[in-house]
Formats: structure tokens, sequence, C-alpha cells
């Protein structure tokens, strides 16, 4: 195979990161709906954890894809 | 690394997206073996410092307070109820560091969201020097207020003694990644959401009239979701600072 062709394929693996990126998200704001649903009263008061919780879990996403950019510009 | 991607990932975009992150020298400045030159990256953040001073420092200082002392107020009070939950009364001397930051990391991310602007944040240089400060600050100062105590962070309280030295392994290498992780957080989401926004773009130009609403409109609503994340990236680096800076501070174990 082509370093050219090895680069690119490996670039695309790396993005499968953002799946896990992906549930994450789901699963805070999920969780936040259903925990809001149950205690409404209690739901401001968490917002800015949720929004900190979804700033970390789309983070931990964007690692993947710094590392296909790197594969992709660096080497 | 421009002309490289131009021949190697351009694949057939009208843009190149990792055009808008180069550095050039404004006024080159040699000082010795060093380039000290005055980049755009420089350019950027003197511009950033100035629009922070504007909000902060000019206008009146009145008990009833216009729209831009509101603004300074605002983001006075919102660091201040940051600091006094997570790191207490002993965390009040750092209140001016972790107000800088954060100010300073959010002008530098907002700046990024205006058109052809440069993001100084989506470099990670800068995020990396800012967390690596971050880093050694504190642990200097946990080892000022706790002496050789401060080690004993690295033992987690209530562990059987079989487990403890796989326990330290694992304490100690997620203490060292801290600067690393803080950086490529900050960096990695300014670098790829401005990067999404110019492909996209370059998708509006290549459908043309016909198809090209449709980028356009996703557009739009990712540009918002851009500004949300420029906050809350600067958000997230000063609690992570108030975290790690309450570590030092009042240590639990």
């Amino acid at each position: 195979m082509e370093a050219e062709a090895a680069k690119l394929i490996g670039a695309g693996i790396a993005c499968i990161a953002l799946a896990g990126a992906g549930v994450g998200i789901g699963q805070i704001f999920g969780s936040y709906l259903s925990g809001a649903l149950r205690n409404p009263a209690a739901a401001g008061g968490q917002f800015a954890n949720l929004l900190l919780g979804f700033a970390l879990a789309e983070a931990t996403g964007l690692f993947g894809l710094v590392m296909a950019f790197i594969i992709l510009f660096v080497f | 690394m421009a002309s490289q991607a131009d021949t190697d990932t351009g694949g057939g975009l009208a843009v190149d997206p990792m055009h808008q992150f180069e550095v050039h020298a404004l006024v080159p400045i040699k000082l010795g073996g060093l380039d000290a030159s005055f980049t755009n990256a420089s350019l950027w953040m003197v511009i950033s410092a100035l629009v922070v001073a504007l909000v902060l420092m000019v206008g009146s200082k009145k008990l009833v307070p216009g729209r831009l002392q509101s603004v300074g107020e605002l983001a006075y009070e919102f660091i201040s109820n940051l600091m006094r939950d997570v790191v207490g009364e002993k965390g009040r001397p750092f209140f001016p560091f972790i107000f800088t930051l954060f100010v300073f990391i959010l002008a530098c991310n907002m700046m990024g969201m205006v058109p052809y602007s440069f993001t100084v944040t989506s470099h990670i240089i800068i995020t990396f020097a800012m967390a690596l400060s971050v880093f050694i600050g504190v642990t200097v100062l946990g080892f000022i207020q706790h002496g050789v105590g401060y080690l004993k962070l690295f033992v987690p309280s209530g562990i059987p003694m079989v487990m403890l030295p796989l326990l330290v392994v694992i304490e100690v290498i997620s203490y060292l990644t801290r600067p690393v992780s803080l950086s490529v957080r900050l960096f990695a989401n300014m670098m790829a959401g401005h990067t999404m926004l110019k492909v996209f773009a370059g998708f509006v130009v290549a459908l043309g009239v016909l198809g090209g609403w449709m980028p356009l409109a996703f557009m739009v609503a990712f540009t918002g979701l851009e500004i949300l994340v420029a906050f809350l990236q600067a958000y997230v680096f000063a609690v992570l600072t108030c975290i790690y800076l309450n570590d030092a501070l009042n240590m639990h174990h």
C-alpha cells in the first residue's frame, strides 16, 4: 500500500473517536433531562454543570480529531 | 506546511482549511539567534488585551452601572462565585490570576470568531504555555503550603496495601498529564471548530447558488455553537485551574 493511502486511512480511523464523544454528549443531556423532569426545581442550579460536562465530553472526542490532523499534516 | 497541504490534502476543495492558522511575521525582529518577530498572533493577542481593557476600564465608575460597566461587573461576579464555590476562602489571593486567565482566553476565543481574524488559542504552543505555567505554579504552591506532605496527594486514602503501588503510579501519571489535557482541550476545540467552518464554507462555494444554501444554513447554526464553545472552553479552563488550585490549597487526604 502506498504511504499516502495509509495516511488517509489512518486519519479516517482516528476520527472514530468522535463516536465516543457523541455517546458521551447524548448521555449527559439525556441524564440531565431525565433528572430535570423528575425534579424541575433543582434543574436550574445544575445548568452550569451540564455545560461543563458537555465541554469535557466534546473535548475528549476532539483529541481523536487532533490525532487525525497530526497524521494528515505533520507526517 | 501550507504548500504540502495544498498538494496532499486539498482534495479538490476550493479553500485550504488550514491556511487560516498560518503565523507570519508582521515586523521581523531578530534577537541574537532568536526569532522574536511581531507576528499576526502577537497582533491579535494585543487586540484581545486592548478589548478587555476597553470593556473593563473605560467608562464611568458609577454606583448604578451602565452597559459597559455591567459587563465588567458580571464577569467579576461570575469568576468570584466560581472561586468561592470551588476553592473557598483560601483562594481569594489567587482571584486576579484566575480572572485574568479567564478574561484573556475568552477575549482571544471571541476575537477568533470575527471573520478574517486570527485565533490565538488555536495554536498549541500558546495554550500549552498557559497550562504549563498553571501546572508549575500550582505544584510549587502545594509544596510551599504542605511541604513534603503534598506528596500525600498521590496516595489515595482507604485503599488496601496491595493496590497501593499501582494506584500511586496511576495518580502520578494523571497528575503529570494535567498540563497536556488542559492545553490540548482548548487548542483542539478552537482548531477543530474553525477548520470545520472553513470546510463547510468550501462546500457553499462548490455547490453554488442552487445547493449552497444548505451548508450555509448549517454554518449559521454552527457559528452559534462555536460562540458557545468559545465561552465554554474559557470557562472550563478557569474551572479546572480552580480545581487544581483547590488540590494544592485544601488537601483532603
